[in-house]
């Protein structure tokens, strides 16, 4: 039996076993493609079956119900509705004049490789070694003891992608994480979730290596054309790369040497590999979205795209999603452009809109952030019901990592990442009271016992603390 | 003929967006709630008339007849942020277009940043719509801990906006005045005595020579009404022990008026603060141990030194230029935690006022300055925002580059012109 690393979008994985996926006998469909050494281990912790009644609940897909209920049961959503009735032994919580929602979900995120305390030891967000580092894997560098984790999922986010920084142009895969507390990565790892590639337009590579400030580590790119030669460069080597493996799945020549960048670069051409693009401004999106053509692989979002709203009608036709900030401007010259109403005039136009943090204090609130843009949106004559909204926040960004058909609405057969809001969570005095993945109550606001506290932590200051 | 040329030219002045703002005529404005930030406390269906630039009357009755009005849900004083860098960059990523701080200046406590400031610059007319008209800025320390000179400003956008340079010397101690120093906070600590000593001895210090222990002369200069406590000297500080500290400093020096500004750990020594006297002004997003000196941050130190007694600004640290306006989302997330509303109302309006000595700011009262704001909706609120700003009695314009680029890509209509013959 050949002994082949990547599936060239064959579908197969014949790593020997070593595939993607917990291994704990899930679903076939749940085991990526791509050959993943370090596979998830998380399993759901151990959850009640729960029933959630009298609230306002918001289904993720764009409904609201009044006076409605959520039944949870074996981790996953059972029942959305007004008219369900617990079954025996079931925890119910009365959540009258509270709101639930799915979990959030932050598409862009460095905690763990960017983590608190901000120390220099703890930089490990960027492989600054050359613009192209496809090869690198961002889990590699998460810390999953960053205070920062927990401080997310008190703000109701369920599951996160972290991505390497934005320094190069190939900047390497992402991973898609379930906020759980873990002892490794792996521990928190989505089962299922496609890996993911982190690209960057515009000025942070070219500052980082063509001025570099005549020091470390200098080259190209020295500007946007440079960028963009770069990113060419790489996909047709990959290209070739694909070509070789490709024959020899065929069953024509010896078996090519692995090479860890143009693995990953391969994995997007067979869409295997989610490619996720830092890009601020309409132009360069505009010449990525031709760039990806030219290769043949798909852009599954732009992340920061403060200019998306010059190219809405673009980005929908295309039919990639935009991942953006309510508010960020200003600072930096690709930043200059950043308007308040960007994310409701890219979701007016019919393109995916999704709400992001790129911050540890971002990601405790990404509600708020989701409201200010609709009341923007809304000053602006773009009325959209804070249910069709709450898709920027969950199935929006569930659909950019891949994993919409498993968490992101309170569909029945999801996840039960769910979370109970005190009140309208589009109101700034609104705090997530309970946060549940796969069923299991996470974080609970009023007890303290459910509420993790890193190793970072104890003994400090502060340990345990009201946060 | 000579009709029609008449009616485009006023057309045309009606679409200039710089045109001079309206004098400051007699308007009320009508709130269904009124925050006045005084004894009043907040009115229901309250009135505020003003006239040429200041306030006349703040009461319940009716509106004096014929005077314009301007009706909202909820009235507040002009916002005033107290610590921020908007209007001394334009793009703080690039070096051309910012002016908070200078690294390879020989100058330090001496630099003014009320030297650059532009009223024209685009953050102003961003922050000025979401309600704040007064700003407090402070230049950034980059060579040594001593930052310069800080200013107050009116957001109006207009030349003289400035209307007190010098207002306060700020100086940055904790980790990063002791990577200013030379790598230690003894080096920090150090710097800041001998600094003072130099004023101290001034004449005799300077008499032969240009330089200090620490400061130059016109540093020295330039720190003197600090050190006298004729100025407010503001202090960015974090961790407890880096607090307990400048308590002690100021203990030792009951004539110096401090401020702190960060105070993420403030909660831990709320009581001595309280019984010093010192105010804080802080973000209250911060809750991470982002460093070794954050490590009891936590989103109720806002709470918890309010309830000790100490007065409690609230302002956006991470984003100061740009993203000041985040002052009011900050404080409601304060109220959130613990805070009560009236007093994080008075974190964006009276404690400030105090702080700077900003008399006839930050509240509404009959013979203050006719800096107020009229809301669509609970001014702390995130889906709320001012629907008029009045400054110095003048309606703002409420329009700025971003509002611009808004209303040119509403439509993405290009079939007849590009989108650039949309202004």
């Amino acid at each position: 039996m050949k002994k082949l690393l990547w599936s060239a979008g064959l579908g197969v994985c014949l790593a020997l076993g070593a595939c993607g996926g917990s291994g704990d006998g899930k679903k076939k469909d749940d085991v990526s493609r791509v050959f993943d050494p370090f596979p998830s281990t998380y399993t759901a912790y151990p959850s009640a079956t729960t029933l959630i009644t009298n609230a306002t609940v918001l289904d993720g897909k764009g409904g609201l119900i009044e006076g409605g209920s959520v039944l949870i049961e074996a981790g996953q959503i059972k029942a959305v509705g007004t008219d369900l009735t617990a079954p025996d032994g079931a925890v119910t919580v009365n959540a009258e004049g509270k709101w639930v929602t799915p979990g959030i979900i932050d598409n862009h995120s460095h905690l763990g490789a960017y983590p608190s305390p901000g120390v220099e030891a703890h930089g490990d967000g960027n492989e600054v070694s050359g613009p192209v580092t496809a090869e690198v894997w961002v889990e590699h560098s998460v810390w999953p003891q960053d205070p920062g984790f927990t401080r997310a999922l008190a703000g109701g986010i369920t599951s996160l992608q972290i991505l390497p920084g934005s320094a190069n142009l190939f900047g390497g895969r992402g991973v898609v994480l379930k906020n759980v507390p873990a002892r490794s990565v792996q521990e928190m790892k989505f089962p299922g979730a496609p890996h993911t590639l982190k690209m960057a337009c515009g000025e942070n590579p070219k500052r980082v290596y063509g001025y570099g400030r005549g020091s470390f580590p200098g080259g190209a790119p020295f500007s946007r054309m440079g960028n963009v030669a770069g990113y060419r460069t790489a996909w047709i080597e990959a290209t070739e790369y694909k070509k070789k493996w490709d024959a020899f799945i065929a069953g024509e020549g010896d078996e090519p040497t692995r090479n860890l960048e143009l693995e990953t670069l391969a994995g997007a051409f067979s869409g295997d590999i989610l490619v996720h693009m830092h890009c601020y401004r309409a132009d360069e999106m505009a010449i990525i979205l031709d760039l990806s053509e030219e290769f043949g692989y798909k852009v599954a979002a732009f992340h920061h795209a403060v200019e998306a709203y010059k190219i809405a009608d673009k980005l929908a036709d295309y039919g990639t999603c935009s991942s953006m900030w309510a508010d960020w401007w200003g600072f930096k010259m690709e930043a200059y452009d950043g308007i308040r109403e960007n994310i409701p005039m890219v979701h007016n136009a019919g393109a995916c809109a999704i709400v992001h943090s790129d911050s540890d204090i971002g990601i405790q609130r990404l509600n708020q952030e989701a409201a200010k843009a609709w009341s923007d949106g809304k000053r602006a004559g773009i009325d959209i019901p804070i249910e069709v909204a709450w898709q920027w926040l969950s199935l929006n960004p569930a659909k950019s990592l891949g994993i919409d058909d498993k968490t992101g609405t309170l569909e029945p057969g999801k996840m039960a990442d769910v979370v109970i809001w005190s009140a309208n969570p589009f109101s700034v005095y609104a705090q997530a009271e309970q946060v549940y993945i796969d069923g299991a109550l996470m974080y609970d606001r009023n007890d303290p016992a459910i509420q993790p506290v890193m190793d970072f932590e104890l003994g400090q200051p502060g340990e345990g603390d009201n946060k | 003929m000579i009709r029609s040329l008449i009616s485009s030219l006023a057309l045309g002045l009606a679409g200039l967006s710089l045109a001079p703002a309206a004098a400051a005529e007699p308007v009320a404005i009508l709130g269904e709630k009124v925050w006045t930030g005084t004894a009043q406390g907040t009115l229901t269906n309250g009135v505020v008339v003003i006239d040429e630039g200041t306030i006349v009357s703040v009461g319940t009755g009716a509106a004096p007849a014929g005077m314009p009005q301007v009706k909202a849900k909820w009235v507040t004083p002009g916002l005033i942020s107290a610590f921020s860098r908007t209007g001394i960059t334009e793009v703080p990523g690039e070096q051309s277009a910012n002016d908070t701080g200078a690294s390879g200046s020989p100058f330090s406590a001496a630099l003014n940043a009320a030297d650059g400031f532009n009223p024209d610059a685009t953050p102003i007319a961003v922050t000025r719509l979401e309600g704040f008209t007064r700003i407090a800025v402070a230049p950034d320390a980059r060579a040594k801990l001593f930052a310069g000179q800080g200013f107050l400003a009116d957001t109006s956008g207009l030349p003289g906006s400035v209307f007190k340079e010098r207002a306060f010397a700020f100086i940055v101690l904790g980790e990063r005045g002791a990577s200013l120093s030379g790598g230690s906070r003894p080096a920090a600590w150090a710097a800041l005595r001998g600094a003072f000593d130099d004023v101290r001895f001034f004449t005799a210090r300077y008499m032969t020579h240009n330089d200090g222990n620490v400061l130059t002369r016109m540093d020295a200069q330039a720190f003197m009404p600090a050190v006298k406590g004729e100025q407010l000297i503001l202090i960015d500080a974090r961790r407890t022990s880096d607090l307990e500290a400048i308590i002690d400093f100021k203990q030792e020096n009951p004539m110096l008026k401090i401020a702190i500004v960060g105070a993420d750990e403030g909660w831990r020594v709320a009581d001595r603060l309280a019984a010093m006297k010192i105010p804080v002004i802080l973000d209250a997003f911060s809750n991470l141990p982002a460093s070794f000196s954050q490590l009891a941050a936590t989103s109720e130190n806002a709470a918890r030194l309010a309830k000790a007694g100490v007065p409690v600004a609230i302002v956006n640290l991470d984003d100061s230029s740009h993203q000041a306006r985040l002052a009011t989302q900050i404080a409601g997330n304060a109220v959130a935690n613990g805070l009560p509303f009236d007093t994080a109302m008075k974190a964006l309006t009276t404690v400030p006022a105090e702080i700077f000595g900003m008399s006839g700011l930050g509240v509404l009262a009959p013979g203050a300055c006719a800096d107020v704001v009229a809301w669509d909706g609970d001014p702390l609120e995130i889906t709320s925002a001012p629907t008029a700003v009045f400054i110095d009695g003048v309606s703002e314009p409420m329009e700025s580059r971003q509002t611009k680029l808004r209303d040119r890509y509403l439509s993405l209509d290009t079939s007849e012109r590009p989108l650039a013959y949309k202004h």
